[in-house]
């Protein structure tokens, strides 16, 4: 068991996020059945920075993003406990349905998951006509907007009609993310969305992530720690559903205050 | 917060779960009349003669349908012994042996094969026996239920085969054991419940066949050679459900209630043994 | 032993194709397209046989699909968990009932019920149409198709809910991230996908409705005649050849009789390997291999 586990209250005031933060999440707890995957985790996410979830196989990581936009509850055996404020609203609050949730919060998965039977332009756009965009210049706009941060417009714009799974594998994984990002969420959470791709296709991914900080908050998990450390502005450190250390990634990288934390950093563990 | 069209997106959410529901109902229905109405004109048209007596000539009122009961037993257990063998073994070949491109064919053979018209069945039947031995008899109804069964057991059997990991044969050939006593020994044996359970659904399966049975057994009184004609349950029915007198659509009734009863018993006896499986697959 | 599915297909191949030697000798292609049926002046045609079977399929199918998939759809994507398990084994029962039991019931219970209820209903709203004009007598073509419809909503259902579980649960997250309801993401993620092996459980569906004859038999009301009026009585290639067969005089007759049998197999077993093949080839439309 980790001796203390950190919250943002012990957090240094240095390593806290500028302005106020995008998520506030406050003692979250998430079961399966009887089993616990997180455990009372509370931590402040920045906006419009990235913040790195890294740690060892089954520790929680992928269970503590699909809570924060209730992505949990597709399973019926998941069961949530803890408060999480996003910009101020409580997101579990009785009065807030998790569709809504979703769409003000974004997710990227492991392995990309584009719509088969739509074209490339019909993925990108399927989220806004979902939320009644019908204009056809609105729409190409945000087509063209979307595949451009997701960096892909440059490859497709050419064929915006041709089916999805045309696309390669770090394209499609890069299509999933325009999609994404064409209804505009506030956040974006990302499982591993680089794990399944070749180094050139993640290179492309990593810098994305970089790019997009400027107008959207992301949160990351990732396996990879050179990934972590270049692409991330903070990093938490889960271990056995415990959120054992949380700052600021250059901070996580060189000088945890931890001992788990190091040895997992440096490749001694997990 | 939330876009302009939200209600409306949750409205028709809701339509959906309420029209779908709806349809589900309208499936469960028919069901759930057929069985109230078999059971109730069913139940108060049994009386002991129906199981003992023979049906009374045309005009007089009274008897019963002794001979058909027997009768679908009778043909039930011929088309065991001529589609359970082959069924299991080709289902055998089917999991265990037999290259992937035959196997195929014959997977493919056998799904048409169970999409063959039961009344296809029954003539093909008819000319291949009725009419060399010159008439209907036992022997006929129950071959032409037996071939129905042959392809209905095959896939079953293979299905089930299919369900025994891997490691098991690998386990037991790896101790030297041949290949044969293997599948014997290990593999029909963990899969032996489940082979059961397919012959006992496609038996409740034909035992209601009456199409294929309408050239082949005649349906005449007690046979007593398989030679002869044979009398079956959902045969009777239809008789007497086409017939013009109130006293046999009574015996109608009965019939089917007793045919009812039979297939759903074995069917929901099945699964009630079979539950487990049954349920780890949903 | 598994050969023997080959041995049994070349065994209804040929025994039908002997049987129907004289009537295809004697009528050659004209016995498809002829409307005579006629022992007195031993003269047979199949078309009367051929349009009705197509037309109870036809009203089974729009009457079934709709419904099987919808339910299909409740079971996998929309019921609470506790409702799925005695639905899907209600169904199943369903499946198990002999027809000739339905056919009983139906002749029974629904005629007369159509016949009192629902049939002035239609007349009087969709009357201006000859499909509902005209008076019944009971048993008819209508009647006959709907008793196929609910013969085949149970295979439709259950063959249509297996495709539905078998569509990735990836795809359906991929639609709920994007804040999509639950029949949204039906429609987007899961339907869509699903739309070939779903074709392929109707056509298997229609497959079993060509060719089912207790049922019709009992409550079709079997004419060899065409109808415009779905309340009058048609008949099937199978309910004629039930209705027909113990009646058969003269070789001619039995040997037409083979030779709808002929008919009747040449398009099921059609139907059914297109169904085969959809279903066979359905692995969904797949996203391709990542690199
Ligand atoms: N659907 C589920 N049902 C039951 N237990 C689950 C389920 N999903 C996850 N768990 C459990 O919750 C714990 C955390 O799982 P989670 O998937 O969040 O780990 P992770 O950190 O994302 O791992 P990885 O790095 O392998 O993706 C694990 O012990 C896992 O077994
Ligand atoms: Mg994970």
């Amino acid at each position: 068991m980790p001796e203390t586990a950190t919250s943002p209250l012990n957090v240094p005031p240095e390593s806290k996020a500028p302005g106020a933060p995008a998520l506030a999440v406050r003692n979250l707890s998430v079961f399966f059945g009887k089993n616990v995957a997180v455990k009372k985790v509370s931590l402040d996410i920045a906006a419009r920075a990235v913040t790195a979830i890294i740690g060892p196989s089954g520790c929680g990581k992928s269970t503590f993003l699909r809570a924060i936009n209730r992505m949990h509850e597709l399973n019926p055996e998941a069961r949530m406990e803890g408060e999480i404020k996003l910009f101020g609203d409580d997101i579990y609050s009785r009065n807030v349905e998790p569709v809504v949730v979703r769409r003000r919060v974004g997710m990227v998965f492991q392995k990309s998951n584009p719509f088969p039977t739509m074209s490339i332009v019909d993925n990108v756009t399927v989220g806004l006509r979902l939320n009644g965009v019908g204009n056809r210049k609105v729409l190409a706009e945000r087509t063209e907007q979307s595949l451009r941060m997701a960096a892909l417009w440059d490859e497709v714009k050419d064929r915006l009609h041709a089916p999805a799974i045309s696309l390669s594998g770090g394209q499609q994984q890069r299509l999933c993310i325009a999609r994404a990002l064409a209804v505009e969420p506030e956040v974006l959470l990302m499982d591993e969305p680089a794990s399944a791709l070749d180094p050139l296709a993640t290179s492309k991914i990593e810098d994305l992530i970089v790019h997009l900080k400027k107008e959207y908050t992301i949160v990351i998990v990732t396996h990879n720690m050179q990934q972590a450390a270049r692409a991330s502005d903070f990093t938490a450190f889960f271990y056995l559903g415990e959120l054992v250390e949380y700052g600021p990634t250059t901070k996580i990288f060189t000088s945890p205050s931890q001992k788990r934390t190091e040895d997992y950093v440096t490749g001694r563990f997990g | 917060m939330t876009a302009p069209n939200h209600r409306w997106r949750q409205f028709k959410d809701l339509l959906m779960r309420v029209v779908t529901f709806a349809c589900a109902i309208l499936v469960v229905a028919p069901l759930i009349l057929i069985f109230y109405h078999i059971v109730k004109q069913g139940f108060s048209s049994l009386n002991f003669a129906f199981f003992t007596q023979l049906p009374k000539p045309l005009g007089e009122k009274g008897g019963g349908m002794a001979n058909a009961i027997v009768g679908t037993f009778v043909l039930l257990a011929e088309a065991a012994v001529v589609g359970v063998p082959v069924g299991v073994l080709g289902g055998v070949f089917l999991s265990e042996y037999g290259s992937s491109k035959l196997n195929w064919w014959v997977r493919f053979a056998a799904d048409v094969l169970n999409g063959v018209p039961s009344i296809t069945w029954g003539v093909v039947v008819y000319g291949l026996m009725v009419v060399p031995m010159h008439g209907a008899s036992a022997l006929a109804g129950g071959v032409v239920l037996g071939l129905m069964m042959i392809p209905l057991v095959m896939r079953t059997t293979e299905e089930v085969l299919q369900l025994v990991p891997g490691g098991y044969r690998e386990a037991a050939l790896a101790l030297g054991i041949a290949k044969w006593k293997t599948i014997v020994q290990i593999v029909i044996r963990t899969a032996l419940k489940g082979i059961v359970t397919g012959v006992l659904l496609a038996l409740a399966r034909v035992a209601g066949e009456t199409a294929p049975l309408l050239f082949t057994t005649g349906n005449l009184g007690w046979a007593h050679k398989l030679t002869e004609p044979i009398a079956a349950i959902p045969l009777q029915i239809y008789v007497y459900a086409i017939s013009p007198y109130d006293d046999w659509h009574r015996q109608a009734w009965a019939g089917a209630f007793i045919l009812l009863l039979l297939v759903l018993a074995i069917n929901v006896g099945v699964r009630f043994f079979t539950r487990d499986r049954f349920q780890s697959k949903t | 032993m598994a050969l023997a599915v080959f041995v049994l297909v070349a065994l209804i191949g040929y025994e039908l194709a002997r049987g129907s030697q004289p009537a295809l000798h004697k009528f050659g292609w004209h016995f498809l397209f002829s409307s005579d049926w006629d022992p007195g002046s031993d003269n047979y045609g199949a078309l009367p046989f051929i349009f009705g079977t197509l037309v109870s399929s036809l009203i089974a199918l729009v009457i079934a699909v709709p419904i099987s998939v919808a339910t299909a759809v409740y079971l996998t994507e929309l019921a609470p968990l506790w409702v799925r398990q005695p639905l899907i084994m209600f169904i199943e029962l369903l499946a198990a009932i002999p027809s000739v039991i339905l056919g009983f019931w139906g002749l029974f219970v629904m005629v007369p019920w159509l016949h009192d209820h629902l049939f002035p209903g239609l007349r009087s709203m969709l009357g201006f149409l000859p499909l509902f004009r005209g008076p019944d007598y009971g048993p008819c073509m209508l009647a006959a198709g709907i008793i196929l419809a609910i013969m085949i909503v149970p295979i439709i259902t259950s063959v249509s809910r297996e495709i539905l579980r078998s569509v990735p649960g990836l795809q359906r997250e991929a639609a709920y991230a994007l804040g999509a309801t639950r029949w949204e993401v039906t429609r987007i993620a899961v339907l869509s996908y699903a739309k070939k092996g779903i074709f392929g459980a109707v056509i298997l569906g229609l497959g079993r409705a060509l060719g089912e004859t207790m049922a019709v038999t009992m409550v079709i009301g079997n004419s060899p005649q065409f109808v415009a009026s779905l309340f009058q009585p048609g008949s099937t290639l199978a309910s004629w050849i039930a209705n027909q067969f113990t009646e058969a005089i003269g070789d001619l007759f039995y040997s037409s009789l083979f030779e709808l049998g002929l008919v009747l197999l040449g398009v099921t077993v059609l139907v059914n390997i297109f169904a085969q093949l959809l279903l066979k080839t359905f692995a969904g439309p797949s996203v391709k291999p990542q690199h």
